[in-house]
């Protein structure tokens, strides 16, 4: 088998507040090959971002990573220098934010930052990178790149500044992509213009994604396969058909129960009853069974391990066996 | 339902202006050919949204819905046209009218970290317009604030933390509880649960359907989700390139839609049990509102477009009880 291009081992990133260690990220594994689409779906506030964080090395303090690995093509990347980070960030492994602010400046027009963001890791010369970057804007459906390219943030819509995000993203062809919501506001149509050009880029480059995301629908068009998160840690996993069709884990069922074009209009929609308990204090044994149907004295006891190999879930009585 | 619309817009336009600086005037001045860009975020539009009805706003990314919603919200000036609340506009309103009136309309944003201040703390950022309006008094504040984050399923734990320390589903979560604690008559909620997974979308989305009935509350919901749009809405409006061009009671539309571009969009919505679809790019140039195409501004990508398309824009008429649709082939039967 070849190396997978990021290997995640028993991740733990916990932020040490002064209420106490919220443990956004505990206990996660997974791994994307290249050429792959990972969908990475849960609740919110269940540690999607902060994986991703850490697999930039962005996770600030009072945030660390206190145990695991992340081997990225091989190499071990937790606790590098912020040198060699700096270096692997940008070039081979891109990340496109939840809030795309976070990679705009907003004092510097579009054309600046992205001129800026190839001539980084490329020596080629001003104008050249300009056309490369109005060619960048147009596949990602946006009108007149030329003019667009003299503006400045705050002057395009939402899903245009996301577009914009997603363009710097693709623009040096990294090995690895971590999409943190991309296309949460953007209509079907610039939707599907977009995974058309991930997936032309997963194909031809063989670039590795994990595309985080609350919407199954694109997941289950685009993935070979889902991990789905809850309170910190991967509940289940496996290929989309897998997950999806025959979900193993009372949340991810509870998920696609929640989805509405499977409920009556105008009725209330299906929710997954209560909330997701606070990450400050998690109930022993399973995060999930104060909301869960199935649960019993034995989900109290201990938190349930990981069954299974490639497709695996945490639950002591899931729907369906997966061993 | 009868009576004044609680929102009416009439020919309401807006037009961002980029002026150009000192060294592209002087290039003009020596014949260069650079000119002012107009983008029409808004051109022309007229909309009714009665008390207790909830309209969705449908569209591509672009095309105008955010800057509808300000100017319906009330803190994006029109270039043109009229908005009136209650049948009149906020210059026809005394001073503490005004400020009555701009409370009544809250607008949850699209983007919740740009429109939530760093340095303010949840509980204050939440509970600050409620107390300082009367809402409440000082005794029941820490309450009130606990009672509106449990609402949109927010842990009240947390209300001594800054927005940064919240994830971006929570964060669209407090952009929520802001508007919802205000107590308004009208909310525009643009993308409003986009960030959010399907189950707490659902809770907020029940939420937002208990207050209608409870309070009579009213809503403009602008929404890239078609699936959401038409399980809330009453009403569906579609804009493309800052026109509507088409609208009608939910259900019709969604079954029966008329307009060419409606047709389109409603045949591209992913389900789940699509998989490993290839996905194809967008046919055709997309239209830039910096330079719309004459006429219809959907005829360079419509499959029925007529020599007449190029050169006439089609108006909005009345098609069918209750439904509008701004297409000429409507007129050709
Ligand atoms: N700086 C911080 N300090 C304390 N807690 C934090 C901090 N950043 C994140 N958290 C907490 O860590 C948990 C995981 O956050 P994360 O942003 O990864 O969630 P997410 O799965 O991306 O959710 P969403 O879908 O809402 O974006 C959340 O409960 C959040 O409140
Ligand atoms: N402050 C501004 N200055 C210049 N142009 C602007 C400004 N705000 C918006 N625009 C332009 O107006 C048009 C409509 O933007 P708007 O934000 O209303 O779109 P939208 O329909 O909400 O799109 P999205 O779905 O992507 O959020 C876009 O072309 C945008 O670039
Ligand atoms: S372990 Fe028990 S409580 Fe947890 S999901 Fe499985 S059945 Fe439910
Ligand atoms: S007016 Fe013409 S171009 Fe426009 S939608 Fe109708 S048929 Fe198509
Ligand atoms: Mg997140
Ligand atoms: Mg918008």
């Amino acid at each position: 088998m070849t190396e997978a291009t990021l290997r995640v081992e028993s991740l733990q990133t916990h932020f040490f507040t002064k209420a106490g260690i919220v443990k956004a990220v505990d206990d996660v594994s997974f791994s994307v090959a290249r050429g792959k689409i990972l969908g990475l779906v849960g609740e919110s506030g269940s540690g999607k971002t902060v994986t991703g964080f850490s697999i930039m090395g962005l996770v600030d303090p009072p945030g660390r990573i206190v145990g695991g690995r992340i081997l990225f093509n091989g190499q071990d990347i937790v606790g590098l220098s912020e040198d060699r980070i700096r270096e692997i960030r940008g070039n081979r492994i891109a990340m496109i934010f939840q809030d795309p602010m976070m990679t705009l400046n907003p004092v510097l027009k579009v054309e600046t930052q992205m001129v800026e963001a190839i001539r980084a890791h490329a020596d080629i010369d001003r104008l050249t990178a300009r056309n490369r970057a109005r060619d960048a804007l147009g596949q990602v459906g946006i009108p007149s790149p030329e003019e667009r390219l003299d503006a400045y943030p705050h002057q395009f819509s939402g899903g245009m500044r996301q577009r914009v995000a997603i363009a710097i993203a693709l623009l040096n062809k990294p090995d690895l992509i971590v999409a943190d919501e991309p296309t949460t506001a953007l209509d079907v149509t610039i939707q599907g213009q977009i995974l058309y050009e991930i997936q032309k880029l997963a194909r031809e480059t063989k670039t590795a994604l994990i595309w985080i995301t609350h919407d199954l629908s694109v997941v289950a068009s685009l993935a070979d396969e889902i991990c789905v998160m809850y309170a910190g840690r991967i509940v289940e996993r496996g290929s989309v058909d897998e997950v999806l069709d025959r979900p193993a884990h009372p949340y991810t069922a509870g998920l696609i129960g929640s989805v509405p074009s499977r409920n009556a209009k105008g009725t209330p929609l299906v929710q997954i009853p209560g909330v997701m308990p606070s990450l400050l204090n998690l109930p022993s044994g399973c995060a999930f069974r104060q909301r869960c149907a199935r649960a019993d004295d034995a989900c109290a006891a201990a938190a349930p391990e990981p069954v299974g190999a490639r497709r695996q879930v945490r639950c002591i009585h899931p729907l369906t066996e997966v061993a | 339902m009868s009576g004044t619309p609680i929102i009416e817009l009439r020919g309401v336009s807006k037009r961002f202006v980029k002026h150009l600086d000192a060294a592209a005037r002087f290039a003009a001045k020596l014949g260069v050919n650079v000119r002012e860009e107009i983008v029409r975020a808004v051109d022309g539009v007229d909309l009714a949204v009665r008390q207790g009805e909830v309209v969705g706003l449908v569209g591509e990314s672009g095309c105008g819905k955010s800057t509808l919603g300000r100017i319906v919200a009330g803190i994006l000036p029109q270039s043109e046209g009229e908005v009136r609340y209650r049948g009149k506009t906020q210059a026809e309103r005394s001073a503490s009218e005004r400020a009555r009136a701009a409370l009544a309309i809250q607008m949850i944003f699209q983007d919740p970290y740009a429109s939530l201040n760093p340095r303010m703390r949840v509980a204050d950022i939440v509970g600050e317009a409620p107390l300082y309006h009367g809402l409440v008094d000082k005794a029941g504040a820490e309450a009130y604030v606990d009672e509106t984050m449990r609402q949109v399923g927010l842990d009240p734990g947390f209300k001594r933390r800054y927005p940064h320390q919240f994830s971006g589903g929570q964060r669209q979560r407090i952009g929520i509880a802001r508007a919802l604690a205000v107590q308004p008559e009208f909310v525009v909620c643009d993308e409003s649960v986009a960030a959010l997974d399907v189950s707490i979308q659902a809770q907020i989305l029940n939420l937002f359907i208990e207050l209608r009935s409870r309070l009579n509350l009213t809503y403009l919901f602008i929404s890239h989700d078609l699936g959401v749009v038409r399980h809330l809405s009453d009403r569906v409006v579609i804009m493309y390139l800052g026109r509507i061009v088409e609208e009608g009671p939910a259900d019709a539309l969604f079954d029966k839609p008329n307009h060419p571009y409606t047709v389109a969009l409603l045949g591209e919505i992913p389900r789940l049990d699509t998989r490993k679809r290839v996905f194809a790019p967008v046919k055709g140039e997309i239209p830039s509102p910096l330079n719309p195409p004459t006429g219809c501004h959907f005829h360079p990508r419509c499959p029925h477009v007529m020599a007449r398309c190029r050169i006439e824009a089609p108006a909005l008429r009345e098609i069918a009880a209750g439904r509008k649709s701004a297409c000429h082939l409507n007129e050709a039967q």
